[in-house]
Formats: C-alpha cells, structure tokens, sequence
C-alpha cells in the first residue's frame, strides 16, 4: 500500500467504515483518503448515508467497523471532545447557534471550546485575552457589524454565516460542513462559495452538499455516495460528465 | 440609566430597617433574602443551563442541617464545632450535594429531570424524619442561632437583616458575573444548543454537573440564612411544601432573571404572612395558586419579566416619540 511519508500527508483516511441501524446498513465499507488543504465534497441524494459518514467522523457516532485517521493517528475511539482538540470542527444541516447570545459571545464560546480552559469563572469573557480573536473569525465570515446582535435575531443566511464562523475558531485541521448552503439564497450561495475559496490553504475541508453546482465549484475533488457505499470519485469536471451520477441527480433537480 | 434600579435597590435595603417595624425587619425582609437565594440557585439552573431542579430545597436543607448539627447539637445529637469550620463544612456538604443531584439529574430531560430531583427531595425528607442519628428525627435541631462575631450578635434583628443583605447581594452579584465567564457563556450555549456546544469541544455533562454544583453552593447560603431566622430545622423544612415554594416564588419572579428570584421570594412571603388576615389559614394554598395561575397565563417570565415587557414599550414608545420630532425637522429642511 502506500508508504508512511504518504499517510502524513493525508489529512483524513477512513478505512473500511461500517455503520449499521440493526438490519439498515447506512454507511457500508467507506474508504477515503483527503490530502491535506484538500476541498472534497460528498454528494449523494437523501439517505446516502452522507451525514452518517459525518457522524463517525466528527465522533458524534461510534462506526460498527472500520477505522478514521487524522493525520496518520488512529482516533476511531477518541470522544468528540478530544477530536475537536487535535483539530476536527464540524457544523449540523440545521443551523445550531446559540440564540440567547450576542454573535461575539457564539463566537468566543467557539473559541474557548477549542483552546481552553472551558470552565474558568475567575475572569469575565470581555477580560479575556483570546477574547480579540471574534473580532477576526467576524470578519472572515462577514459579521464584522453584527458582533452585538442577538444570534437569534440573524437572518438564516447570517446564522450560517456565524455557524461556519465558529466552525473555524482557532483554525481547524479538519472542517466538516453539513449542507453549509441549505436554505440559503441565490445571492447568499455565492457568497457562501467565496467564503469557501478563501479558507485558509492548509484547511482541510469536507463538505456535504445536494446542490451540484455549489459543490463543485467549491471544491478539488469529488466523492459520490449511493445508499450507503462510495459510488464514484473525481474532479467536479469527471463527476459532471459521468451520466450514472447525472441520472440520480437528474430526478432531485429535474431541470 | 443602567445604574438606577441597582442603586434603588441597594438605596431601599440601606433605609429598609429604619422605615419598618421588627416583624417586617426579619420576617419579611430576612426571609425574603434568605429564601430568596435558594430560589437564586433555581433561577439559575434555569435561566441559564434551561435544567429544572425540584431539590435545591433540599440541598439548602442539607446546608442547614449541617450547620446546626455542628453548631447547635441537640439532644445529643451533634458534634459541637468552631463556626467557622462548621461553615465550611456546611457549604461543602451542600456543593457536594448539589453535585450528586446533579450527577443524577444530567441523565434526563425536562419533566424527568423534575421527577428525579423530586424523588431525591422526598427521599430526603424521609431520610431526615425516620433517622435519629445525624438529624435526630421529627425534632431536628433547635437553638441554632448565629454566631456572635467581635461582640456583634449576629442574630439580633439589625445585623441578622444586614447579614442577609450581603450574602444575597453576594450570591446576586457572583452569579451575575459567573454567566458572563467563559464557563457561563458555555453553559447558556448549552442551553440553547447541546449537541453545538459538544461539537465545540466542550463536555457537556460535566458543564451541567459543575453548574448543579455550583446551585447547591447558593442553596447552601441560602439554607443557612433561613436556619438562622427560624433558629431550628426539622423535616418540615424539607418537606414536600417548601420544595414546591421555591419553584413557586421562581416561577412568581420571573424564572429567566436574577432579581426575579427576590421578587418571586419577597412576594410569597408577603402572601405567606398576610393572607391570613383577610382569608382563612386554609385557603392560603387556594390564594398562592390562584396567583400562580395569573402569572403562568399573563406573564410566563413572571413579575420581572411584566416589568421588563412594560419598560420595553415605554422605550420604544419614547423612540417613535424622537423619531417623529426627526421628521418633523426634516421636513422643515
């Protein structure tokens, strides 16, 4: 197989990841392998196992089989926690954030949750030295003048926004975003692929998405989930012209 | 502006004493403040973590308890310490307390959360009533009254009253600042969005056990404040009845405020010692309900919350106000 120099360089190996709901095999015998500062996406219609997959990844769910490798080191068994601290973020389909407070505070308890230490109660947030870095996660995803708003009075686009926001506190190794354009508009999407092409290079990011073409322009490489298995894998260009891939999206879009 | 209800606040309970009798120094005023503060660790469970506890009665009873059995040994039952470290060890048992609850209480959601810290509470006053060894049964303890600090008697009405005033102003201001730490911040996150905030890297049951720890060192305060007003505990003080008035003066309050907490425990003491005036001793629990019911439906976040709605709309009426004094001057522009 491929030798050790070769698996530092990859960001993520899944190997063989099984994920069984009693007799419902939802994600059946996965392997994949991102390079560093890779933008992949995982396409696949409803039920393809695309955010099972995520899941196991992020640790929110235990595989029945198989193994995840961040950077070359086994952290199948890890607990979320600690995965989010060698450098794994992920965001949900539905937009999670905090309602009841500000933008900055939804962005200093990103912050927090990535560095440490979560449970002082000496000093208040605002005396805090990393409390400076909302200013610039606000402005990387375009919040910069919504800092003291409530989170619950952002528009959906806004929360997204803030979701991918704190996604990136104290940059991630490895980003996973759960349908980051769902719901959003036409105008919002384009921004939303902008934002994207400006993470940083050496950013891993994963991306589930049902709309074709955000993903492929937002992205190097593709994988294609059908229920429950890889189906295919390409550049967004090799993916578009593969009819089999067409024809299960054809039905969802029907343009 | 930010400054006036504080400074009113602090300003009424300065003068309080000079303006009322004894009756309404201690009974009213005390007992507002001391119960008050193990209603603040309620409002705090729920305010900002969104859990719901049905035992912080019981883990001021536990503070009480253990202040008394090491202050105040009664019929042999006791071990007589310096007060101090009975403190200490008071406050101890009832973080302690508060943690184990909440270690049980983690596990569920909602109303289980309700039933489970209920059943803790009954087991507990079942605990205190049958065991005669450490709560020395139906009888408690008696006598238990503050300590006399540098010649100053610390239960003599006036410095019992400002004695009170400083702990629950302490315990207002301490979790006023904690929700605004990173750890405060952390746990109104987890209050809007757990699974967010595990995704952040946070452990959320040990976020939820520490904040139940943190509510039983208030109750535990609070638990010995209404110790010394009553200078005894027995089960009643546990019993079924209490456990129920600090959800009541919470929800009386305003459970999604701070003051709301005070409020909620000044207007149920008033009831508590007044409705017998004008109604028999039996229906007390008729009134209380009744006005329970008027809250519940007309102001869900309770007094603090009918003030807060009320001045909301008076500001906002005051904007359109400037607003249309703008125009007016624009036009003649």
């Amino acid at each position: 197989m491929q030798a050790v120099a070769d698996k530092q360089a990859e960001a993520l190996v899944v190997e063989g990841l099984t994920r069984r709901f009693g007799a419902l095999v939802a994600v059946d015998d996965v392997n994949l392998r991102v390079a560093t500062g890779e933008k992949r996406a995982v396409l696949g219609a409803n039920g393809a196992g695309k955010t099972t997959l995520f899941n196991m990844i992020a640790g929110d769910l235990p595989p029945s089989e198989g193994r995840i490798l961040l950077a070359g080191e086994d952290i199948t068994a890890l607990s979320p926690q600690k995965r989010v601290l060698k450098g794994v973020r992920r965001t949900y389909q539905k937009s999670l954030v905090f309602g009841g407070l500000s933008v900055r505070d939804n962005l200093y308890v990103a912050v927090r949750g990535a560095t440490g230490p979560r449970l002082t109660i000496w000093k208040r947030a605002e005396a805090q030295p990393d409390r400076a870095e909302t200013d610039a996660l606000a402005e990387r995803v375009g919040l910069t003048d919504r800092l003291d708003v409530m989170a619950s009075d952002l528009s959906h686009g806004e929360q997204r926004q803030l979701e991918l926001g704190m996604a990136l506190a104290h940059p991630p190794k490895l980003l996973l975003l759960d349908e980051p354009a769902a719901g959003l508009s036409s105008r919002e999407r384009e921004s939303l692929v902008e934002m994207l092409a400006n993470l940083p290079r050496d950013l891993t990011l994963i991306l589930i998405e049902h709309d074709l073409d955000i993903a492929l322009k937002a992205v190097d490489y593709v994988s294609v989930m059908h229920n429950g298995r890889l189906l295919a894998e390409g550049t967004p260009a090799e993916i578009s012209a593969n009819q089999e891939i067409q024809d299960i999206y054809m039905g969802r879009h029907g343009k | 502006m930010r400054l006036i209800i504080p400074l009113a606040v602090v300003a009424l309970v300065l003068v309080y004493p000079f303006v009322v009798n004894s009756f309404w120094l201690v009974q009213i005023g005390g007992r507002t403040l001391g119960f008050g503060t193990i209603v603040l660790s309620l409002v705090f469970l729920t305010a900002y973590t969104g859990m719901l506890s049905l035992a912080q009665m019981t883990v001021a009873g536990i503070g009480g308890y253990a202040t008394a059995y090491f202050t105040a040994p009664t019929g042999g039952v006791g071990v007589l310490l310096p007060w101090p470290l009975a403190l200490v060890l008071a406050l101890g048992l009832a973080t302690l307390a508060g943690l184990l609850i909440g270690l049980v209480a983690v596990r569920t959601r909602g109303i289980y959360t309700l039933m489970i810290t209920l059943a803790v509470a009954m087991a507990f006053y079942y605990l205190t009533l049958q065991n005669y060894d450490i709560f020395n049964g139906f009888t408690g303890f008696n006598n238990a009254d503050p300590p006399v600090v540098l010649g100053l008697d610390l239960g003599a009405p006036l410095p019992f009253f400002y004695l009170s005033a400083i702990l629950a102003a302490l315990c207002y201001a301490g979790v006023r600042h904690v929700v605004r730490t990173p750890f405060g911040l952390a746990l109104q996150a987890l209050r809007d969005e757990p699974d967010r905030v595990r995704a952040l890297g946070y452990n959320v049951p040990l976020l939820r056990v520490l904040a139940f720890g943190l509510a039983g060192f208030i109750a535990g305060i609070g638990g010995i404040l209404n110790l010394w007003l009553n200078a005894s505990i027995s089960p009643g003080s546990v019993a079924l009845n209490p456990v129920i008035d600090v959800l009541m003066a919470g929800v009386l309050g305003g459970i999604g405020h701070p003051a709301g907490a005070y409020v909620g425990a000044f207007v149920f003491t008033v009831v508590d010692n007044f409705a017998i005036d004008f109604i028999a001793r039996e229906r007390f629990n008729t009134l209380i309900g009744l006005i329970f019911l008027a809250i519940v439906l007309f102001s869900p976040d309770g007094l603090t919350g009918l003030v807060r709605r009320v001045s909301t709309r008076w500001a906002r009426a005051g904007r359109r106000d400037k607003g249309a004094t703008r125009k007016t001057k624009d036009i003649g522009k």
